[in-house]
């Protein structure tokens, strides 16, 4: 079985026009809101990572045909399912039949200003040294990974330069697959246009930067 | 076609409930029920989202670094602090960047990969932002989608995406808008529009200011 990400669509066409909305315009169903917070709620208790519920959600099979919170919805009952905290029949009834899984926390509501305010931080401490500085080229990695990764397929294989360096931060790739947090250094990395979309750019006058981890680049 | 609820229009306030808000309520039931979540802190975090934090905190933000030079220095070398000073912080804005626009760049900022974006001053994204037209041609055709937003940039203007494929989250600093030398902070924050600290919009135009208003 190869990993397929039905999420990472930047440069693709065909997807139509964009469609504005006014500031304030947040949901468009009542149970929108209540799919943000369970999402939200479920993720303080420790149960699944943050790249862990983005690599449930992006390989959803359905993915193009469901709206934003259908997405959360599914990756949600997803993970459930996927860590046994709560059965398929259970999701179906709506009602308790298996013990709950012990969980790290559960959020409470005198809780929620504080736990927002305090967030999940990815930066940590460097093992090592920073490869590459700003100003430096590099090419990033050609290879699409068996499991989830941040490098848009747009940007595999791309020669591009060093912008900023944001210092070691948690790599999504490995905290996806529960091998730990294994921080990387973590880049701006910014490509011409014509790199990344062919030489017939001229209207474009545009330069893309990816956030990019240490193992995703080479010297390039 | 997947599952129910594809027809949001048909949820209005004398239906039934459609299939889609039975099955979420049942999920929320059975967690509930676990002991996994608990409905009053799902309560406010709903609450906290739609009422306290969206876009006006960046719009202080972006007031202030408009009226101090100094804070403007330093939100642009340390955007999590400065706008950590301003009372805004945590989830999804662990590590900010600011980037300014200038005559000859200006900036746009997507998540290609899903829908990441600087909640403690944005606050939720807005559709449009996670959706595939966007997310899709942002990167590739910036200045097609800039006048589906009735922005229209000299050709001479630069155009840098950010797309945030990690999590630092950005910051667009838009240009201030000539004529607002006279307003107050708060006056200027009231032009910072959120839209304009995405990138796909530029700053409302002083009310006294003769020059075009931009939507």
């Amino acid at each position: 079985m190869s990993y397929r990400s039905n999420a990472d669509l930047g440069g693709q066409d065909g997807h139509g026009a964009v469609h504005p909305e006014p500031e304030g315009e947040l949901f468009h169903a009542a149970w929108e809101p209540r799919v943000l917070a369970l999402t939200l709620a479920m993720g303080a208790t420790g149960l699944w990572n943050i790249d862990t519920s983005r690599a449930a959600r992006e390989t959803l099979a359905d993915y193009g045909e469901l709206s934003y919170y259908q997405i959360w919805l599914a990756g949600l009952e997803k993970l459930l399912l996927q860590t046994g905290a709560v059965q398929a029949d259970e999701i179906v009834q709506g009602r308790v039949m298996q013990p709950a899984l012990p969980t790290r926390s559960v959020l409470r509501a005198d809780q929620v200003a504080a736990v927002l305010a305090r967030g999940s931080p990815t930066a940590r401490s460097p093992s090592s040294p920073a490869r590459y500085s700003t100003g430096q080229w590099v090419r990033t990695s050609a290879v699409a990974p068996q499991h989830h990764t941040r490098l848009p397929a747009y940007a595999r294989g791309k020669r591009g330069i060093i912008e900023r360096i944001h210092g070691a931060h948690v790599f999504a790739d490995a905290h996806a697959q529960g091998l730990g947090e294994q921080p990387h250094w973590l880049y701006t990395v910014a490509f011409d246009e014509k790199e990344l979309w062919g030489a017939n750019t001229g209207r474009r006058q545009s330069t893309v930067s990816v956030d990019a981890w240490e193992p995703y680049l080479e010297p390039g | 076609m997947h599952g129910p609820g594809h027809d949001p229009e048909h949820e209005h306030e004398h239906s039934t409930l459609s299939p889609l808000e039975l099955r979420v309520r049942a999920l929320e039931t059975v967690l509930t029920q676990k002991g996994y979540v608990d409905p009053a802190a799902l309560d406010a975090l709903i609450d906290t989202y739609q009422t306290k934090i969206g876009p006006r905190n960046g719009a202080q933000v972006v007031a202030r670094a408009w009226c101090d030079p100094a804070y403007r220095r330093w939100l642009l070398e340390d955007a999590t602090a400065a706008i950590a000073s301003l009372g805004f912080s945590g989830r999804q804005g662990e590590h900010m960047v600011a980037v300014e626009n200038m005559p000859e760049q200006h900036n746009l900022v997507v998540c290609t990969l899903c829908s990441c974006y600087p909640w403690p001053i944005l606050g939720l994204p807005p559709t449009w932002y996670k959706s595939a037209p966007y997310r899709a041609r942002v990167v590739k055709d910036p200045r097609g989608v800039l006048e589906e937003f009735g922005v229209r940039l000299p050709e001479t203007v630069r155009i840098r995406v950010w797309d945030s494929t990690a999590e630092v989250r950005y910051l667009v600093v838009p240009q201030r808008p000539t004529g607002s030398e006279h307003l107050s902070e708060r006056e200027l924050a009231d032009l910072v529009t959120r839209d304009s600290m995405i990138g796909t919009g530029l700053p409302l135009q002083p009310r006294s200011s003769s020059a075009g208003a931009s939507p």
